[in-house]
């Protein structure tokens, strides 16, 4: 289904759609004080930005230097040319080692692999530890928001679920003790996972070291219990530099949540005592992204979140109107990057505000991506035949001023005769909204009539 | 200040919308920079920037409007719109969009009517009385893509010739906003493609007004205003929505 289906009926709801925007807008205003407590902020935009430019212009270089750095902590570091050998990689890993029970922290890069149907399928038991994470997934829903993954349910729906599934009281709402029961479940998951995989934050290239940030400790716990952890990480991930983390970290939880640093910044060279660290670098179509000069800046997402906070149709219309595994301004230009005939509607759920861009921690171009998208599927006839009609017929009449005062002349008749018909015409825009009074006379006849120039 | 401007020239460009649904917006226009000294001609053709057909993504339909638009206005020094989005299109679209040999000198020089009245007439005051609570919908492409005013995204402070110049009138009160710059939903074809969004945007936008207080929406764009009115209209809300060009001109000044 097209965007504007499934927004429409999430906006039936209107209760909850209300509930939905307020929730976030709440995030976007913490989001606000936080920045604005930093008297630094933009310069710090330009620095992240800056940073993430030089690494798209360096990236083999820093990849090749961060494995090298990686080997010499005792990491081994696998490449992975697309999502299939990603899977691939991490199954032989954990096959190998007879493992059946993995736990795993929050990773958009394995939702974008479709990592945990695929280890499922070969009869391992996959466990997301970050609670909104486990949420949807004992509801069996991916994620409808990158940093808030369970943000589309409220706590009465996560107390169903939890009566359901963990055997809670019912009628629990109360999130302190459905958080407390949700880790007293994963405590027990913890303790019996053989392997932990968690995502990459940062990648350092001079250091070798990998950077995980979670507000809740589980990617540490995941990874210091079962004596194997798989970290899997884009290309993009890379940084040059440690001290450039103190620009991203900075950034990173004032921009997702207002936070001033997430709870827990955990940076790890190689293995712990005794155990192994793999680190699985993909690239699943980075490098056709960083080819395309409209899109590549769109590799400098730290996936923070923020522009969907700020998004007044995703707030609207929620994250499972975008059907892709990103959704948001920044989903709806990597979505028709990866499939443009899937998500090409993606790109005009968006009026073109650009608070998403002015919100971006790496300044990332969202609004002109999008726009530039709209071009892209028109020439590649991806866009509605309706929608090039309609610009064809605009741009005919516009182009030939006496044309245009015909057109026009017309149908302020028809519409001042036949306002029901002209109503059902403009249908689209009549649905809530009266239309105007239409002026006997357009500025360009008056003027005229007055002899003016 | 008219010495300085009278030899000047300034043309007036009245996009499509405002000439067929809000001819009086481009009449106000006329006479309040008339009011500050700025004699500007009216070039009728084209109606359009383009960016109707540029939004949704067709290039090769709006780039005769572009390239129509900037042989019209070549010989002037500076093309005043009351429309911060017609202005947007021409300021951050048109490089692009034609090529750079079409002559796009002017397309720095196209301003939006209070931009200009600030920037160049050297305004700071507009004077007169508009004894009325308002409050001031900053449009999308006016604030993020014209920079008239700080976005409440960023941490920076710029000048806002839109509400300086509301804010300089007698009586005239401006009122808070819970979010001060959300996008009405308006966005052109997404009004109609995404009705229920927008729709649902547009009612929230009203509510903050309501909430405030306000007597008159203003605004620096009128489509967004039309999309708002009509939300106004079907629901019965007693707001008006007025152009901020209307105020200027409503309030008489003494200039």
């Amino acid at each position: 289904m097209s965007h504007p289906e499934l927004a429409n009926r999430f906006v039936e709801d209107g209760e909850r759609a209300q509930w939905h925007d307020r929730s976030l807008w709440y995030v976007r205003a913490k989001r606000d004080r936080a920045a604005h407590a930093i008297p630094e902020w933009e310069r710090l935009r330009e620095l992240a930005a800056a940073i993430k430019a030089n690494v798209r212009a360096n990236l083999a270089d820093y990849l090749e230097r961060f494995e090298a750095e990686a080997r010499k902590h005792g990491a081994v570091v696998h490449w992975a040319e697309d999502a299939a050998a990603h899977n691939q990689i991490v199954w032989e890993i954990l096959r190998s080692r007879s493992v059946t029970r993995v736990v795993k922290s929050k990773s958009m890069l394995t939702e974008e692999c479709g990592l945990n149907p695929f280890l499922e399928q070969r009869g391992l038991e996959v466990v997301d530890t970050d609670l909104g994470e486990r949420i949807v997934q004992l509801r069996d829903e991916p994620p409808s928001h990158i940093v808030l993954p369970a943000i589309h349910l409220r706590k009465e729906e996560v107390g169903e679920l939890f009566e359901r599934e963990l055997g809670t009281e019912p009628g629990l709402s109360d999130p302190a003790r459905l958080t407390e029961a949700a880790r007293e479940h994963l405590r027990e998951k913890f303790l019996a996972a053989q392997a932990g995989i968690t995502g990459v934050n940062f990648a350092v290239a001079e250091t070798g070291g990998i950077v995980v940030c979670t507000n809740e400790g589980n990617a540490d716990l995941g990874t210091a219990l079962p004596p194997l952890h798989i970290a899997c990480m884009g290309i993009e991930k890379i940084v040059p530099r440690a001290a450039d983390l103190a620009v991203f970290t900075r950034l990173l939880a004032r921009s997702a949540t207002g936070q001033p640093i997430t709870a827990y910044t955990s940076h790890m060279h190689g293995p712990r005592a005794g155990g192994e660290l793999h680190i699985v670098i993909v690239d699943n179509g980075r490098t056709g992204m960083m080819a395309r000069e409209s899109y590549r800046q769109s590799l400098g997402c730290i996936r923070c979140g923020a522009c969907l906070n700020t998004c007044p149709v995703y707030r609207r219309s929620g994250g499972y109107s975008y059907e892709a595994v990103i959704p948001g301004p920044i989903g709806s230009t990597l979505g028709p990057g990866r499939d443009p005939a899937r998500h090409a509607s993606l790109p005009y759920a968006c009026t073109l505000c650009g608070s998403c861009a002015d919100v971006c921690p790496v300044k990332i171009d969202l609004d002109r991506q999008l726009f530039h998208w709209r071009s892209d599927l028109v020439t590649s006839g991806l866009s509605s035949p309706r929608k090039r009609r309609a610009s064809r017929l605009a741009s005919l009449i516009m182009r030939h001023p006496r044309l245009y005062r015909a057109v026009a002349k017309l149908a302020r008749v028809v519409a001042a005769r036949a306002p029901g018909a002209t109503s059902a015409v403009l249908s689209g825009w009549t649905v809530s909204r009266d239309l105007p009074e239409i002026p006997q006379r357009s500025f360009r006849e008056q003027l005229e009539d007055l002899g003016d120039e | 200040m008219s010495d300085r401007l009278a030899n000047v020239r300034v043309a007036l460009f009245v996009p499509c919308y405002v000439d067929q649904l809000a001819p009086q917006v481009a009449f106000a226009s006329l006479r309040v920079l008339a009011r500050f000294g700025v004699k500007a001609s009216f070039v009728s053709d084209p109606a359009c920037c383009g960016q109707p057909m540029a939004n949704v993504g067709s290039a090769d339909e709006a780039r005769p409007l572009a390239l129509s638009f900037l042989r019209s206005f070549a010989g002037f020094d500076y093309v005043v719109c009351p429309s911060g989005s017609c202005v947007s299109m021409v300021r951050n679209h048109y490089r692009g969009l034609v090529p750079d040999a079409a002559g796009l000198e002017i397309c720095g020089r196209t301003m939006e009517l209070c931009e200009f009245l600030s920037d160049v007439v050297g305004v700071d005051r507009i004077g007169g009385r508009f004894p009325h609570r308002v409050g001031l919908h900053k449009s999308c492409h006016g604030l993020r893509g014209l920079r008239l005013g700080s976005a409440s995204e960023l941490v920076e402070t710029r000048p806002d010739p839109v509400g300086e110049l509301l804010a300089s009138i007698e009586g005239l009160q401006l009122v808070s906003l819970e979010r001060a710059d959300e996008c009405c939903g308006f966005g052109g074809a997404f009004a109609v493609e995404e009705s229920g969004v927008s729709t649902m945007m547009g009612r929230d936008r009203v509510d903050d007004h309501v909430r405030a207080g306000a007597e008159v929406i203003a605004s620096i764009d009128m489509s967004c205003l039309l999309h708002l009115q009509g939300l106004m209209r079907r629901r019965s809300v007693g707001v008006r929505a007025m152009h901020v060009a209307e105020i200027f001109d409503a309030c008489g000044g003494d200039a």
